[in-house]
């Protein structure tokens, strides 16, 4: 089978880690070869971020370069934007709504673009957007956004919901694991 | 078993199954992480050194000592601990040595992508490069056998993609080495002239044996595939290379990167029509193969600067790129920042308020010289911001002396900002340092250090006294503010640069990221009240934007640090 790739996109500290943790556990289960690149360090703090993961007989590269992307998991609609050029003709976006203001839109320098779900729909690509955040909330805690996203990605997969439950409870403290996993239905079962 | 693992946690993992007992490293991205797992084997002493020299010198005795040893940096790390490094090259070891060096093309978390094969080379001593996880950790294991057959530290090199992905790795048990007991071996441990005279050519014999190992040595394996194609490569970029071409080349994968081979890269050489090296940052196997008198492409189609990537390597090689998806809208760049309630901002912010030039350090601080505080001017290395100050302050006098700061955070400054400011109290500059004490190393992740009172596992340590320790150098002023107070930030930095004497400014105040910091309620702002002058702004807090004209604080963000409600003229926010 040819590799696939998913790449994870966010804010330093949205919690892309935990994220990353979880599919790696997931894919490797599925008897696939499989590589995950992180980024720690500076760019952690507040800035971009990027997670590739991927997987299959046999993976080679630990990145995932322009037009790769079988699928792009965003923490916010900017950074889907962001790294739309290296989703594939037939990729998927699973974005999360939320938008954070960057420093330079902040100071004034620049603007947020307007309407980015739909430029980007225009633009050619498949996106599945939601309002993550308020699902996370719903579920006990805006910090669960993360597990609200993989459970809307595990539509694209065909893959039972036992391997995906397996794996949260192999990546999650056990004490955070009920919200992760109310989380998780949530992002599955939104409309 | 099998698992997947980040390369630095399969480091760790080798080197506890290859029986090490004594680890010391000075934080750095991206190496960090192999000293923070191995400090979850117990088998292993484990310690963050004040810095990368120290570090070095304490895994040195520890391998004389007869246990195996390892310490850790990131590439400019072995900038600082080059001076052991180049005589212990001579010494060699008694039990197995092993230092693990990251480097960072692309500069993810770097002042500069310096490349440190090249250390290997200055210093003679042999290097492997792993190119994913379980190289990582069978290249660990193998350092302590080739450390110990040829006596001579190993370098264990990393990058930032091998040490920050996880691969598939298979561990086994432990295996301990038992101890070499030490011996008094005067001619081969003291590097006085007389003796050193006598080790040179020991280590020049040490490097012709290592490249008659690495002619034939397992890690440095030829893959025919089409003979059209020939690449010589190593790392993260074999990965690459791989990911580009499949069979459709052959390759010639280098495991040791110092001493390289001769004879099998003339044999592969003369299987290919056409040569090609693919490496990372400087021509150094490509120089190598022109030495041999190799006809060789490599720099003239790959880039000295940056990361490597597949699309970028399939480019130079003269393939075709994918443009992808656009959208028409310019995408405004997310830059790192200072995290909302980050105590250093304060401080910026007084010191921007005032003009004063800033000299500045490595650390989450370095992010005070982005906009909108602007609040640093200069910043090269550990320890150079006190040091730069000192003889700025000698260049300009009274000119500079009121209105200069030195701003160097607690472990930098534990690092090499304490012989900076032995100079400043020797030779006398009217220097004002101000040490940004967030009471823990902060941008590579929270790691402990000597100011902090805990060990690398948390467990209680000894605790150095800054303010002690800074009086104890000479410094007759030495006081300490809180970064959320501005008005007490003001008037320290306003008396402190107007002083007559050298000062040191202590901005004391924890990481507002560690976990045992409590915050208060996130703050409003009254949009009855705030007349959308944008003062709050001056800050360059991500928490807080304008929209419609007045000012919003975003409550998921906010900490409740309050220094903007400080800069609020007309009370808005609360």
């Amino acid at each position: 089978m040819e590799t696939k790739n998913i790449m994870i996109v966010g804010v330093g500290g949205q919690g892309s880690l935990l994220a990353s943790k979880l599919l790696g556990h997931l894919l490797m289960e599925q008897g696939y070869d499989v590589k995950v690149s992180e980024v720690h360090g500076m760019s952690q703090r507040g800035g971009s971020v990027v997670t590739y993961v991927r997987y299959g007989e046999r993976v080679a590269s630990p990145i995932v370069d322009r037009g790769e992307a079988d699928y792009i998991v965003s923490f916010e609609l900017l950074e889907a934007a962001r790294w739309l050029s290296f989703l594939k003709p037939d990729g998927q976006i699973v974005t999360s709504t939320q938008q954070i203001d960057p420093m330079p839109v902040i100071t004034g320098a620049a603007a947020y673009p307007e309407n980015l779900v739909e430029k980007m729909r225009a633009a050619g690509a498949r996106v599945d957007a939601l309002d993550c955040l308020s699902l996370a909330e719903q579920a006990g805690s805006s910090k669960a956004v993360n597990l609200v996203l993989m459970g809307r990605l595990s539509h694209y997969f065909d893959l039972p919901d036992e391997a995906w439950q397996r794996s949260l409870e192999a990546t999650v403290p056990p004490k955070f694991l009920e919200l992760n996993r109310r989380a998780f239905a949530l992002g599955k079962n939104a409309q | 078993m099998k698992q997947l693992m980040l390369g630095n946690a399969a480091v760790a993992r080798g080197l506890y199954e290859a029986g090490c007992c004594v680890v010391s490293s000075y934080p750095g991205t991206p190496s960090t992480e192999i000293t923070e797992e191995c400090a979850k084997f117990d088998e292993i002493y484990c310690e963050w050194a004040p810095n990368e020299k120290v570090a070095m010198e304490t895994a040195f005795g520890a391998c004389l000592a007869g246990k195996r040893s390892f310490c850790a940096m990131k590439h400019v790390g072995l900038n600082v601990a080059a001076d052991p490094l180049f005589t212990i090259s001579y010494t060699g070891v008694n039990a197995g040595m092993v230092i693990g060096v990251a480097d960072d093309p692309g500069m993810h978390s770097s002042q500069n992508e310096q490349d440190s094969r090249h250390y290997a080379a200055a210093a003679k001593l042999p290097m492997l490069e792993p190119s994913d996880s379980a190289e990582a950790l069978e290249f660990a294991k193998l350092a302590y056998r080739l450390s110990e057959e040829f006596d001579t530290p190993v370098f264990l090199k990393m990058c930032t993609r091998v040490s920050h992905s996880q691969s598939i790795v298979e561990t086994s048990p432990r295996a301990e080495a038992p101890v070499r007991p030490y011996e008094k071996n005067i001619a081969k441990y003291v590097m006085m002239p007389g003796n050193a005279i006598r080790r040179h050519p020991v280590v020049e014999e040490r490097t012709r044996r290592l490249r008659e190992w690495a002619e034939t040595a397992p890690v440095n394996r030829v893959e025919m595939g089409d003979p059209g194609l020939g690449i010589i490569t190593s790392s993260t970029s074999y990965q690459y290379v791989r990911e580009v071409y499949g069979g459709r080349c052959s390759v010639l994968k280098l495991g040791m990167v110092h001493p390289l081979p001769v004879k099998l890269i003339r044999d592969f050489a003369a299987k290919v029509d056409r040569l090609v090296v693919v490496e990372e940052l400087d021509p150094i196997i490509e120089n190598h193969c022109r030495s041999l008198g190799l006809e060789v492409s490599g720099k003239d189609l790959l880039p000295m600067e940056g990361e490597f990537s597949q699309a970028l390597i399939a480019a130079g090689m003269g393939a075709g790129t994918c443009a992808g998806w656009t959208i028409a809208d310019p995408i405004p760049p997310r830059p790192p920042v200072m995290c909302a309630g980050c105590p250093h901002r304060g401080l910026f912010y007084i010191l921007s308020k005032n003009k004063c030039t800033v000299l500045g350090d490595i650390g989450c601080y370095t992010l005070g010289a982005a906009a909108p505080l602007s609040a640093m001017e200069m910043t090269a290395c550990m320890g150079a911001s006190v040091s730069g100050l000192h003889g700025f302050n000698k260049a300009l006098g009274a000119e500079s002396e009121h209105k200069a700061v030195a701003v160097i955070g607690d472990s930098t400054f534990m690092h090499s900002g304490m012989t900076g400011l032995a100079n400043i109290a020797y030779n006398q500059s009217n220097s004002t340092v101000i040490i940004l004490d967030n009471s823990i190393t902060g941008m590579t992740g929270h790691q402990q250090n000597p100011t902090t009172g805990c060990n690398i596992k948390g467990e209680p340590a000894g605790k150095i006294d800054l303010e002690a320790l800074c009086r104890s150098l000479g410094f007759g002023r030495v006081r300490i503010v809180d970064p959320y107070d501005l008005k007490a930030c003001d008037a320290a930095v306003r008396e402190e640069l107007a002083a007559d004497e050298p000062s040191v400014i202590i901005s004391r105040r924890p990481c507002a990221l560690l976990k045992y910091v409590k915050h208060s309620a996130p703050l409003t702002v009254d949009p009855a009240k705030c007349v959308g002058c944008k003062s709050c702004m001056k800050i360059g807090c991500p928490a807080i934007s304008v929209q419609d004209g007045r000012a919003r604080v975003d409550g998921t963000q906010c900490v409740g640090c309050g220094v903007c409600r400080q800069l609020c003229a007309v009370n808005a926010f609360s």
